[in-house]
C-alpha cells in the first residue's frame, strides 16, 4: 500500500487557542478517510493545514513522499496537487461555471483555452453539469454550486482531495446529489480526506473513520468498528448524541 | 412603495429584487406621476415668482442675464471647455491606473511589504490633507520655477499631474474599499487551486472589487470634471478662466451663467449614466458575493 499522506505531530493554534494538539494520521492511496467530531474539534483546521491554507506551529505533513511543511517549499506547487472543496462553495461569482473550472488549468497549468475548455466540459458532462457551463454561480442551486466546486478542484487533477463539510450549507434535499458525486469519486479510486457530519454517508463510503475531539485524533478505525464498537468513551458519547439527534440509524 | 390599496407585490418579498432607486416617485400608476409633476411645477413657479419680485431683481437680471453678453461670450466659452475635456480625459485615465497601483500596494499583506504600505498610506494621507488648489499652485508654479533641464514647464502638463496626484488619493481609497469587501474565502479558493498571490489578485479579487466600486468611482469623476476649473489658477485658459476674461471685458456676470449652463449640460447627463450603469450592474446579478456565515477567517466557518 502506497502512502498518499502522512501527518506527524501536527500542532496548530489561533492565538492562545490550541486547535490541533498533536495529530498523527496516515492515509494510503485510494483510501477515503472521514473525520467526524463536534464543531470546533479541529476537522476544518486540519484540512486547511494539509492544503497549507493555515501555517502550522509544529509537526510535519508529507504528501506522496514530499514534506510539504519543509522550508522553501513552493506552496503554489503543493496546492496544485491537493484539491480542497469548502463548505460555502467559494465559487468565483464573476465567472461562469466554465470560467470557474478552467481558471486553475489555464493560469496555473498554462493549458491553452481550447484544451482547458474541452477537459472542463468532459468533467462537467460526467457530473451532469454540462448544460450549466455558461451560467453564473448565483443562477445555480446550492447542490449544483457545490458540484461545480468539486469539478473545479478535480480539473487540477489533484492527487489528494480534501472535502470540508461540503454538505453542511445545503438544503437537505440537495445533499444527496453532492454525496453521489463523492461516492463516484471514491469508486474511481480518488484519495480523499472528508470532514463530515453525515454519519450514514461516512459509514457507507469511508475506508476508515477518525474521531476528532478537542484537537486530538482520539480514535481511528474502519466504519463498522467505529460505529458499532467504539473504544473510547468520548467517541461513544458523541455517537450516542448523534444517534439521538436522528443523524444516524443505530 | 405601493399605494395602500395594492397588496405588496411578490417581488418585494424576494430579497434579490430590490425596489427601484430612481427618483423615488414610488407607485406604478399615472396618479403618482401626475401629483409629482403638479407639485414640481407649483414649486418652480412659486420660487420663480419670489426671485422675480425681489427688490434687487432688475439689477441682477441686467448683470447676470444679459442676452447680448451671453450671445457674444457663448462661442468662446464653449470652445474653452474643450481644454477642460482634455484635462479631464487625460487625468481620468492616469488616475484609474495610478490609484489602482496605490490601492494594491496598500493591500499587500505580510511584513516584507511594510515599507510599501507605509509609502502608500503617507501618499494617500498627504494628498487628501492638502487643499487641491494648493497642490495645483505648488506644482504649476514651483516645479517650472526650478528650471530643471528636460522638465516641462507647460502649465497644462502640471495641471494634469496635480489633478492626477490629488484624485488618485481618493480613488485609491475607493478601490481599496472594494478590495477589502471581497471575502477572504475567495482568496482561499483561488490559492487552493495553486494561483499565486498576484494571480489571485489579478483574476479573482480585482475583477470583483472594481465592479463593486464603479458607482463611487464615477461619482469621483463627476467631482473631477468640476475641479478642472481649479487649474485656471496656474494660467491654463480653460472655461472658467475664459469666462473671467469675458466678465472683465463686458463688466457683466452673464459669462458665469453661460459657464454654469455648460457644466449642467455635461454633468447631469453623466450622473444619469452612472445611475443607469448601477441599475444594469444590479440586474445582471453579479454584484454581491454571498458572505459565508460566520468567521472572518480565510475560508469557511469551522
Amino acid at each position: 500500500m502506497t502512502e498518499a499522506l502522512r501527518i506527524e505531530g501536527l500542532h496548530k493554534s489561533f492565538g492562545r487557542l490550541e486547535v490541533l494538539r498533536g495529530i498523527d494520521l496516515t492515509v494510503a492511496e485510494h483510501e477515503v478517510v472521514c473525520l467526524i467530531g463536534s464543531s470546533g474539534s479541529g476537522k476544518s483546521t486540519l484540512l486547511r493545514c494539509i492544503n497549507l491554507l493555515e501555517p502550522i506551529d509544529a509537526g510535519r505533513i508529507i504528501v506522496e513522499g514530499e514534506e510539504i511543511t519543509a522550508r522553501r517549499v513552493n506552496v503554489d506547487r503543493v496546492r496544485r496537487r491537493i484539491g480542497i472543496v469548502f463548505q460555502a462553495f467559494n465559487l468565483f461569482p464573476h465567472m461562469t461555471v466554465l470560467g470557474n473550472v478552467t481558471l486553475g488549468p489555464r493560469k496555473v497549468l498554462k493549458r491553452p483555452r481550447a484544451e482547458a475548455d474541452e477537459a472542463a466540459l468532459a468533467l462537467l458532462e460526467r457530473f451532469g453539469l454540462a448544460d450549466k457551463r455558461h451560467e453564473y454561480p448565483d443562477r445555480l442551486s446550492g447542490g449544483q454550486q457545490q458540484r461545480v466546486a468539486i469539478v473545479r478542484a478535480l480539473a487540477m487533477q489533484p492527487e489528494l482531495l480534501l472535502l470540508d463539510e461540503v454538505t453542511s450549507a445545503l438544503d437537505p434535499e440537495l445533499v444527496a446529489e453532492v454525496l453521489d458525486v463523492i461516492r463516484e469519486l471514491a469508486a474511481g479510486g480518488m484519495t480523499m480526506v472528508i470532514a463530515t457530519h453525515e454519519m450514514g454517508f461516512a459509514r457507507d463510503i469511508a475506508s476508515r473513520v477518525g474521531f476528532l475531539d478537542a484537537g486530538r485524533l482520539l480514535e481511528i478505525a474502519p466504519p463498522a468498528e467505529m460505529f458499532s464498537a467504539p473504544r473510547e468513551p468520548r467517541t461513544r458519547q458523541f455517537l450516542d448524541r448523534v444517534i439521538s439527534a436522528g443523524r444516524l440509524q443505530a | 412603495m405601493t399605494t395602500p390599496t395594492q397588496s405588496p407585490s411578490p417581488d418585494l418579498l424576494n430579497p434579490s429584487v430590490r425596489p427601484p432607486r430612481g427618483l423615488g416617485l414610488g407607485g406604478s400608476g399615472g396618479r403618482a406621476t401626475a401629483i409629482a409633476i403638479l407639485s414640481s411645477v407649483a414649486f418652480v413657479v412659486i420660487a420663480g415668482l419670489l426671485v422675480v419680485n425681489s427688490p434687487g431683481w432688475p439689477r441682477v437680471q441686467r448683470s447676470f442675464f444679459d442676452p447680448e453678453v451671453f450671445a457674444a461670450s457663448w462661442p468662446r466659452i464653449v470652445a474653452s471647455f474643450w481644454t477642460n475635456i482634455r484635462l479631464f480625459v487625460i487625468a481620468e485615465v492616469l488616475i484609474l491606473v495610478w490609484a489602482l497601483v496605490i490601492a494594491v500596494l496598500r493591500s499587500l499583506p505580510g511584513p516584507v511589504f511594510f515599507p510599501v504600505r507605509v509609502f502608500a498610506t503617507i501618499y494617500v494621507d498627504l494628498f487628501r490633507a492638502l487643499p487641491g488648489v494648493l497642490v495645483i499652485f505648488l506644482l504649476g508654479f514651483g516645479i517650472p520655477g526650478l528650471q530643471l533641464p528636460g522638465v516641462p514647464n507647460d502649465p497644462f502638463f502640471w495641471a494634469v499631474v496635480a489633478l492626477t496626484l490629488i484624485y488618485s488619493a481618493y480613488v485609491s481609497e475607493v478601490y481599496r474599499s472594494g478590495i477589502e469587501s471581497i471575502h477572504p474565502s475567495q482568496v482561499a479558493a483561488a490559492r487552493s487551486l495553486g494561483l499565486s498571490q498576484f494571480q489571485s489578485l489579478r483574476h479573482v479579487v480585482l475583477p470583483q472589487a472594481v465592479r463593486r466600486v464603479v458607482p463611487p468611482l464615477l461619482n469621483d469623476f463627476i467631482g473631477l470634471q468640476k475641479d478642472t476649473v481649479l487649474v485656471s489658477f496656474v494660467g491654463v485658459v480653460e472655461i472658467f478662466r475664459q469666462s473671467q476674461i469675458r466678465v472683465a471685458g463686458s463688466f457683466n456676470f452673464t459669462p458665469y451663467i453661460a459657464t454654469a449652463l455648460v457644466f449642467l449640460a455635461v454633468t447631469i447627463p453623466l450622473a444619469r449614466v452612472v445611475d443607469w450603469l448601477v441599475a444594469r450592474e444590479r440586474n445582471r446579478g453579479l454584484a454581491p458575493v454571498r458572505p459565508s456565515r460566520s468567521t472572518g477567517r480565510i475560508g469557511d466557518p469551522a
